[in-house]
């Protein structure tokens, strides 16, 4: 048998830190970053007698993605204690739910080579970061940064109807964009605050009962999880090939060697002995609390998507594209109402600075300029100030040392000759050294007029406005 | 008559009437301490010093007119479970012997803010489980009436300490009878709130669905009083219920006529002392001589309450106490190679027998497997004993039970055998499951010359008829006549 024959089954438990200005049960700040131990206080500490009082922002924000997943939201909810012991858990417990989450039965659509496919959602539930260990980074051992502990977490569970590394980066990608246009979170995968356990099982194509599964945890990039998968699966099907057993196991995945390596022994099997936390109130949602919060949620991708094919005439290919991530919607939508040119604006980012993306492996969020720089630059193409070959390097400048297009130019000395006396000279000058491609042109070859606009375009160091020097350049030919 | 001697309340007339002064307080009641405290061994850490100075500066704030409280310079002891900036508060462990909080429980703000005067941190079994004070860590504190005997537990260093007129009120914690219990067998008032009456920040958690913090005093007057300064919502603990705040020395009142009360039959069974069963039915007749109407009644679920309660309070006192694992502070073992050594060790040198014991016991009952015929079936029965109270209150006003089945016993006697250790809570824990207030007013002697104490059981909220008819009781009997005798 071969690869082929087999059929992968993932699921997803994805975790997204959720951008509150303050901590889940304390009034520390969640900013990323600091000194270690700045961003805490005895509550987060774990200090003996304190207590949590929960954050009502982050249950707003939980139903806020609850409702844009199309889950069902949960009338009465409550707080249970995750307990094990490890140093980055400060309290030997995870606040958490258990078995009455916020949301339930949501799904989210993606796009695959067959068409749209759901894919379900089995819960989403609130509950706090742990904090981060720093191993050897300070000469002593392990020590302990409590910066992160109580940061919002909420974590969205699929059901396990992912079939290949496609389908979950899909997954990942609509999920990621649905929190950010929701905005409840910043989904910073490089900062940790989107992370994904992929659980990977394989199977013979038709048959009904899922394979044993392994789980691999805190992935935290695409390019990643799409190897992990792929390896794993791989893996799995070689030991199944050999007669061997798959064993229920956590892996953790190494992007260096790229493979995946078993992260606790058996022997840690662990009971997390979940019980409702009697330091926290059961939560009660009421219809109309739940009915304000769907009524304010931002605008959806579908709905963007929906109005840039409508309204802007968009292909939907290219209104797909552009929806996939808030930062590039918010960055066409405000880049176009500065340039009043929405078909440029989703020219250059379908083509150009999707290829720059690519180039430099960054993500969305990542861009450094602004939308008002981006707008700003098609206006001085729409002006003329600059040829689009030109624009094409503003546009690697604003992502090398981003700043205001025009001052890109002016420093550069990049402005486009558009001064008919100015050009006139460079023709007659590129003429007058190019006889043979004059004769050329003249015995009726027309691809010698391409070779001498380039000579112009050279000499002038691409400045010169390729509109008027081809005008200017017929007009001398055929004087 | 000494300044120790006296109440609160008796102090605070004194000081409104410029009859003595805060600093004349203070240094009667630190020689009362030197005295007394080799023998009876109430406090873990004294602050004796500090509690000097602070009283010569509350004096000249008060001779400036700047502070204007009744409670000022009124001297009071504290439970050393109950956080305190900058001083010990060890909950009487080896694991928190030299722990620090960096912060103050609401309690002690509220106590702060009033200018009152600390004197020090009080014994009791450690981290509040056990019901003698002989599972603290640091010393065995002696019962007053009787230096052969404990004080009760596990609040019994604050007990004991109001009994020996080492402060002249404290504050405890009361889990599953940790207040009532040691008032009993120390003959002093000791009540327990309605649970979300008192904040619990700051309180290191032994079970936080039952942890209630209370006033121990000498008379009921004082229980008021205290009950005052210390209950109202705190934004720091969601459990503590944000009702209208009360004064409860308006339910002082000499009067019980009209009061219902009943006599649950389950609490006079067979293993209840015979001198306290008679001294109990002695405290019914009297009031119903004084106008109320008594009843024996029934609450047959009482049987399965002890065991309700050690399911869920060892459950979430073995979840609140992972937190101390040797890591960010609290003891930590000098023997180890890894992590699992860290934890492993500290917690085992670092812990009492009995707080494993209960650790073990909560981690078992919740466990994957178990949680169904233990957690969940306690959970069950508390709502069965909450509804059974319900039905007892739409009845009557108070419950009349004893607070203990027996009087104090001798140091070592039950300290190797733990079911009989909890047998002394059996009395008092309904009430926490049920989140009821709950007072122990004390009423006679036994023949031995050891107190002993009645329960008063009200319904949520219902403080003010607990503590109107506790005083009624008081203002017509003559307990105070018996005198703690420091026995050898």
């Amino acid at each position: 048998m071969s690869r082929e024959d087999y059929e992968i089954v993932m699921g997803l438990e994805v975790h997204a830190e959720l951008s509150t200005k303050t901590k889940i049960f304390c009034s520390c700040p969640t900013e990323f970053g600091g000194e270690p131990n700045t961003h805490c206080c005895p509550i987060c500490m774990a200090m003996p007698g304190t207590l949590p009082v929960l954050n009502e922002k982050v249950v707003e924000y939980a139903i806020k993605a609850g409702i844009a997943t199309n889950c069902e939201i949960a009338k009465n909810s409550k707080n249970d204690r995750k307990n094990y012991f490890y140093p980055d858990l400060p309290k030997a417990y995870q606040i958490s739910q258990y078995d009455m989450p916020l949301c339930e039965r949501g799904y989210v659509e993606i796009e695959t080579e067959e068409g749209k496919k759901k894919i379900r959602l089995t819960r989403i539930h609130i509950e706090e970061d742990a904090g981060k260990l720093n191993h050897d980074e300070y000469g002593r051992g392990s020590l302990v940064d409590l910066n992160r502990a109580g940061v919002p977490l909420i974590e969205i569970v699929s059901e396990p109807d992912l079939r290949s590394s496609k389908e979950v980066e899909s997954y990942l990608r609509k999920l990621k964009s649905i929190l950010e246009y929701i905005e409840v979170s910043d989904c910073k995968m490089q900062e940790g605050s989107l992370r994904a356990d992929v659980n990977v099982s394989v199977r013979k194509k038709g048959a009904t009962e899922y394979g044993t599964r392994t789980e691999m945890k805190n992935m935290n990039s695409f390019r990643s999880i799409v190897r992990a998968i792929e390896y794993e699966a791989d893996r799995q099907i070689d030991v199944i090939e050999n007669g061997g057993k798959i064993e229920q196991e956590t892996l953790r995945w190494d992007d260096v060697s790229g493979r995946t390596f078993p992260m606790r022994d058996k022997e840690d099997a662990q009971d997390y002995r979940y019980f409702p936390d009697p330091d926290l109130l059961a939560i009660k949602m009421s219809d109309e609390y739940v009915e304000e919060i769907r009524r304010n949620l931002p605008e959806l991708p579908e709905s963007r998507k929906k109005r840039y094919i409508e309204e802007i005439g968009l292909p939907e290919y290219d209104a797909n594209l552009l929806t996939a991530s808030k930062y590039l919607s918010n960055l066409f939508e405000g880049a176009s109402a500065i340039c009043n040119n929405p078909k440029a604006v989703s020219n250059w980012i379908m083509t150009d600075i999707t290829k720059e993306l690519n180039e430099r492996e960054l993500e969305p969020d990542q861009i450094p300029f602004t939308a008002e720089q981006l707008g700003n630059l098609v206006v001085l193409i729409d002006k003329g100030t600059i040829s689009s070959s030109i624009a094409k390097k503003v546009l690697v400048e604003l992502f090398e040392n981003p700043k205001d297009p025009m001052k890109i130019v002016e420093e550069k000395g990049w402005i486009q000759i558009s001064d008919e006396g100015a050009i006139k000279e460079v023709v007659l000058k590129v003429l007058e050294n190019n006889q043979q491609s004059v004769a050329d042109y003249k015995a009726g070859k027309d691809k010698a007029l391409g070779f001498l606009v380039g000579q112009a375009m050279k000499e002038t160091k691409g400045k010169a406005n390729p509109g008027m020097l081809n005008k200017m350049f017929l007009e001398e030919l055929n004087k | 008559m000494e300044l120790y001697e006296l109440t609160a309340h008796e102090l605070m007339d004194k000081l409104n009437n410029k009859e003595t002064t805060i600093t004349d307080i203070t240094k009667s009641y630190i020689d009362r301490i030197n005295d007394k405290e080799k023998d009876v061994e109430a406090f873990v850490t004294l602050t004796t010093e500090q509690a000097l100075e602070k009283a010569k500066s509350v004096q000249e704030k008060v001779e400036k007119g700047e502070v204007n409280s009744k409670y000022a310079g009124i001297p009071i002891g504290i439970k050393d479970n109950i956080c305190t900036k900058g001083v010990k508060t060890t909950c009487a462990s080896r694991m928190l012997e030299n722990f620090v909080a960096p912060y103050d429980a609401t309690v002690m703000n509220k106590i702060n803010d009033e200018n009152m005067i600390m004197l020090g941190k009080l014994n009791m079994d450690e981290f509040a489980m056990g019901a003698s004070t002989e599972y603290s860590y640091f010393k065995k504190t002696k019962n007053p009436w009787d230096l052969n005997r404990v004080p009760g537990g596990s609040s019994g260093g604050s007990a004991a300490a109001v009994a020996a007129n080492m402060v002249p009120w404290a504050l405890g914690s009361d889990t599953g009878g940790s207040i009532r219990q040691p008032s009993s067998f120390c003959g002093v008032v000791g009540l327990k709130p309605t649970y979300g009456l008192v904040s619990r920040y700051g309180l290191v958690a032994f079970a936080s669905s039952l942890d209630q913090i209370g006033p121990i005093t000498k008379d009921v007057t004082d229980s008021a009083l205290l009950l005052n300064l210390i209950t109202g919502h705190d934004e720091k603990d969601t459990t503590s219920l944000d009702i209208e705040k009360k004064d409860y020395t308006k339910a002082l009142v000499n009067d019980v006529k009209g009061l219902k009360i009943g006599l649950p039959k389950e609490y006079f069974g067979d293993g209840i002392n015979p001198e306290v069963k008679q001294a109990i039915l002695d405290v019914a007749k009297k009031y119903e001589e004084m106008g109320a109407t008594v009843e024996e009644c029934s609450m047959e679920v009482t049987d399965y309450a002890l065991a309700t309660y050690y399911i869920i309070a060892c459950a979430e006192a073995s979840s609140n106490l992972g937190r101390f694992d040797g890591i960010r502070y609290g003891y930590r073992t000098k023997e180890y190679k890894n992590l699992k050594d860290i934890y492993i060790n500290s917690r085992s040198e670092g812990f009492g027998e009995e707080v494993k014991r209960r650790i073990m016991l909560g981690t078992y009952v919740l466990s994957s497997g178990y949680y169904d015929a233990y957690y969940k079936k306690a959970q069950k029965v508390r709502t069965v004993v909450k509804n059974e109270f319900d039905r007892l209150f739409s009845k009557y006003d108070l419950l009349l039970t004893p607070t203990s089945p027996t009087v104090s016993f001798n140091i070592g006697t039950r300290s190797n055998n733990p079911l009989e250790m909890y047998l002394a809570d059996i009395c008092t824990v309904s009430v926490n499951i049920g989140g009821l207030p709950g007072m122990s007013v004390p009423c006679a002697v036994d023949s031995q010359g050891m107190p002993i104490g009645f329960q008063l059981i009200g319904n949520h909220f219902g403080e003010e008829t607990m503590l109107r008819a506790a005083y009624t009781y008081e203002q017509n009997t003559n307990f105070k006549a018996n005198k703690p005798t420091f026995k050898k």
